[in-house]
């Protein structure tokens, strides 16, 4: 096709700019800064500030570019150091002292400061890369690729790494071929259902009705998600291309990106991209002169966690209430406007440009069968390494959480993982060799969700969890359907009884009953799963359950009213009065040994003792039931 | 609407246009489904009281018949095992939320409640569940109307009746368990616009609106 002839040379024309314009920034030291929300938030401007005052302070010619998040939130902020004659080196935590210093070091007298590097980015003999560390090994970044390493705000970045090479292989095909390949890639849903992506496409396709829509969801409502805001602030051309392929696959032309309002920066980066793809003629009318038109604009979202749902997403950005209603009709056969819809997630497009570049069989070879590519994770709780992380399909809960996380952190003892947000569940130790895919969380009782993954350790009371999850989404019901509104109301009442011990002996019954018919009758989804964590922390720890209702007692001692302070005399050092002014409502007293003992009347279990008591005597305990520290203060007789 | 079909609900018979939604139909030939919220000439389908469930053959779980267009051989079972599990404890759930009265409200003996609780032999007073009373002020601002949200099971009715005839005054509004049905800008009834019609008492299927005596 000539135009397509055309298209393939005003790309390469682009391309061959971007090379050389990118290519520019090498022949100086690159410096690059983690400048995301989650950088920014550990100081990542501060260091872009320092960095150029101190280049300018020693006369210092070097590139310093702001860039996306590379997913180690546990080293923000994160430096990668570019200088010729070197591997390129990721440096964490560094703060604008650290930062100034290893650039004075590193570009006037040639010393990396390998004693902040985290690792180097390319094969060599001084310093090891990712494929030295497990983290390396198991992950596999397809979407999460490019972040942190071009620049978010620059599209010849992204051109120049091989971006919108798929939207131009797509336009000369035909829009049915783009469907099979996706379809054949078996590529299913990321925003937690898994659907398959190919199929809601030739739905939409096949759909009477015109024009078309496209929307990205990008509300990402779960608490302790960021994986689709990074994406978006990072390498938002990516979920562009993707969005314009299926525009093209399914007979659109126009698409919406539905961002939350709290997500300013992505707002910003995403307006950019679209601006940016438009003045590169990627985007807008007649496509680099193919004939086909596209356009994309972005909806904020206002808001409640509901509005994630793709019915109530529709409602709101229609100016109705964001209130789910029934399916069908599903969004595909009668969405927008009450036209053929496709909504898909943010990493769902994204992968898209991918699979188009790859082929489907690439796809399918990184995962399973079933569950074809890779999973994209927010590591988080008590884990050691938490941040982003990308690893195929059918990697288990066991290597993601002790390779690549690298564990526990402090030392103390895995407990469970609250996997897939807050309508996942909680899987114990037992469940660690489970592959990460949409089927096997779903049969454990847990689920994939958008990727929220929350570790837990020994401390924490799984009651306790369930109430914490519970409260999240019976605040966030909408109220329109009787189960969900007040059947996760009851239940979290009861559970909120039984962390104040005053639960009874048929409540776990109640529980699981009420858990079942609210995931049968609820509306839409998040009634449908907001009995997860109670069902599965009742399933894997109902010994926890029993000992609050039955003894009183909270087993990892982090129900309050569960437990008492207590002052151990044997190791109370007397004559030290750490504990004593630590406490804010003066219940501690000395008794006439000088040993230190609590008032628990006055106590109101705020920690501070515990705290403040010096680690080398470590006399302060929590005791649960509360009445152990009546029995313990006469066996040890303490007056 | 299209053709006549056939198919089965309880074993009987039942002839309908294809489409129609089940729950209209069976209403239709005498079979009796619990439901509140869902109005047959209604383009809106809340199908938020949940309590329509039948079973459907070759579908996995109970689903609501106010949703469920008919079709051609269809066979529907309006009482299994699953589907009374699940209405009665939707059924609870609405009375453990509403306030209950029955001597001293002004449906009783016409109220869909007591109708439910008749035909599918269910208590009124919720078994397992401690009532969560809204407290909430009734209102009797209006000329000629009472309104005691303590008593509202959020079915909608009376909102689409006021927005049909009235000044369509009422709506929904907050969420979750606070949600109620109230005017713009929470005014008194008397205070709102309202203009007295009486018609959203009159499409009250309970005793939350009702016409004063
Ligand atoms: C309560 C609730 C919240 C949701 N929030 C999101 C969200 O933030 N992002 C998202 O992509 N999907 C969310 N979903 C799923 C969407 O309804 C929809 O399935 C998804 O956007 C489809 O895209 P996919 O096929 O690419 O997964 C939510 C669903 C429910 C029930
Ligand atoms: S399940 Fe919950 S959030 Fe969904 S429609 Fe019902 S009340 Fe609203
Ligand atoms: S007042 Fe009556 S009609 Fe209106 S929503 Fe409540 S129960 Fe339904």
């Amino acid at each position: 096709m000539a135009s397509n002839n055309q298209a393939a040379a005003v790309y390469a024309t682009l391309k061959e700019e971007a090379e050389q314009n990118r290519g520019k920034l090498f022949e100086k030291p690159l410096i690059l800064i983690g400048a995301a929300t989650c950088g920014r938030a550990a100081g990542a401007l501060k260091l872009v500030e320092e960095i150029n005052n101190e280049l300018s302070r020693l006369q210092l010619e070097a590139n310093v570019v702001e860039v996306g998040c590379m997913g180690h939130c546990y080293a923000e902020p994160i430096m990668v150091i570019y200088n010729e004659g070197f591997p390129p080196i990721a440096y964490g935590n560094v703060n604008e002292g650290v930062g100034a210093r290893i650039v004075r070091d590193y570009l006037t007298d040639g010393d990396p400061g390998y004693e902040f590097a985290l690792v180097a980015l390319e094969p060599n003999d001084f310093f090891p890369t990712y494929s030295d560390f497990p983290r390396g090994i198991h992950e596999n970044k397809i979407v999460l690729d490019q972040c942190g390493f071009i620049d978010p705000q620059n599209i010849e970045h992204y051109i120049a790494t091989g971006g919108y090479s798929a939207l131009v292989k797509v336009l000369e095909a035909d829009p049915g071929e783009i469907i099979k390949t996706v379809k054949a890639s078996g590529l299913r849903g990321r925003g937690g259902a898994g659907f398959p992506t190919g199929l809601k496409w030739e739905t939409c396709s096949n759909a009477g009705g015109t024009p078309k829509y496209l929307i990205c969801n990008a509300d990402e409502g779960d608490p302790g998600a960021f994986m689709d805001r990074t994406i978006l602030e990072s390498t938002p051309h990516s979920l562009l291309e993707g969005m314009i392929i299926a525009g093209r696959a399914v007979g659109s032309e126009k698409g919406y990106i539905y961002i939350r309002a709290e997500y300013p920066l992505a707002v910003e980066r995403v307006n950019q991209a679209v601006q940016q793809a438009h003045e590169k003629g990627l985007l807008g009318e007649n496509i680099l002169g193919t004939g086909f038109s596209f356009n994309i604009e972005i909806f904020q979202g206002s808001g409640a966690f509901v509005c994630g749902e793709e019915t109530a997403l529709i409602a709101s950005m229609e100016g109705r209430a964001g209130i789910p209603t029934h399916k069908p009709p599903f969004p595909a056969d009668a969405g927008l406007w009450g036209k053929p819809t496709v909504i898909n997630n943010v990493k769902s497009f994204s992968y898209v440009p991918h699979i188009i570049n790859n082929g489907a069989d690439w796809f399918k070879s990184i995962g399973t069968e079933k569950n074809p590519g890779t999973a994209i994770f927010a590591l988080a709780g008590k884990i050691e390494n938490t941040g982003l992380v990308e690893v195929p399909m059918s990697t288990t809960l066991n290597e993601l959480i002790f390779e690549v996380g690298s564990g526990i952190a402090g030392g103390k003892q895995f407990k469970a993982v609250q996997i897939g947000g807050p309508s996942g569940g909680c899987l114990p130790e037992s469940a660690l060799e489970t592959p990460i895919d949409f089927d096997s969380l779903t049969e454990a009782g847990a689920m994939m969700g958008s990727g929220g993954m929350v570790v837990l350790d020994e401390d924490d009371c799984m009651v306790e969890i369930a109430r914490y999850f519970l409260d999240f989404t019976q605040k966030e019901s909408c109220g329109k359907c009787t189960f969900c509104r007040l059947g996760t109301k009851h239940m979290l009442d009861i559970l909120e009884r039984i962390t104040k011990g005053h639960g009874k002996p048929e409540d776990i019954e109640l529980l699981m009953e009420m858990a079942a018919r609210v995931k049968e009758g609820s509306l839409c989804n998040l009634g449908k799963t907001a009995p997860n964590p109670v069902l599965s922390t009742i399933k894997h720890f109902r010994d926890e359950y029993e000992a609050h209702i039955n003894e009183g007692r909270c087993p990892s001692l982090m129900c309050k009213d569960l437990i008492a302070y207590y002052i151990l005399p044997d190791k109370c050092e007397r004559s030290c009065d750490a504990c004593l002014g630590s406490c804010p409502v003066e219940a501690i007293f000395s008794n006439e040994d000088r040993i230190k003992v609590i008032d628990q009347e006055k106590c109101v279990k705020c920690d501070s003792c515990k705290v403040a008591c010096p680690p080398q005597y470590e006399a302060i305990v929590k005791l649960s039931p509360p009445s152990e520290v009546a029995a313990r203060e006469q066996g040890e007789g303490v007056k | 609407m299209g053709n006549q079909i056939t198919f089965t609900v309880d074993g009987k018979i039942i002839n309908a246009a294809e489409g129609e939604m089940l729950l209209w139909t069976a209403l239709d030939n005498d079979i009796y489904i619990p439901h509140l919220c869902g109005e047959r000439n209604e383009k809106e389908r809340p199908a938020s009281c949940r309590l329509c469930f039948v079973e459907v053959d070759g579908r996995p779980a109970p689903m609501p018949a106010c949703t469920l267009p008919v079709s051609e051989g269809l066979v529907v079972k309006t009482r299994s095992e699953r589907v009374d599990a699940l209405v009665a404890a939707g059924f609870e759930l609405l009375m453990s939320n509403h306030r209950l009265d029955c001597k001293n409200c002004p449906a009783n003996g016409n109220c869909e409640l007591q109708r439910i609780a008749k035909a599918r032999k269910l208590r009124l007073k919720p078994k397992n569940l401690p009532v969560l009373d809204k407290g909430l002020p009734v209102d009797d601002s209006a000329p000629g109307i009472l309104y005691d949200p303590n008593k509202c099971v959020l079915c909608g009715r009376c909102i689409r009746a006021c927005r049909h005839s009235g000044n369509g005054v009422l709506g929904f509004t907050r969420r979750g368990f606070e949600r109620i049905v109230a005017t713009f800008g929470d005014l008194p009834l008397g205070d709102s616009g309202c203009q007295g019609c009486g018609d959203c008492a009159e499409a009250c299927p309970i005793g939350a609106l009702a016409k004063k005596a």
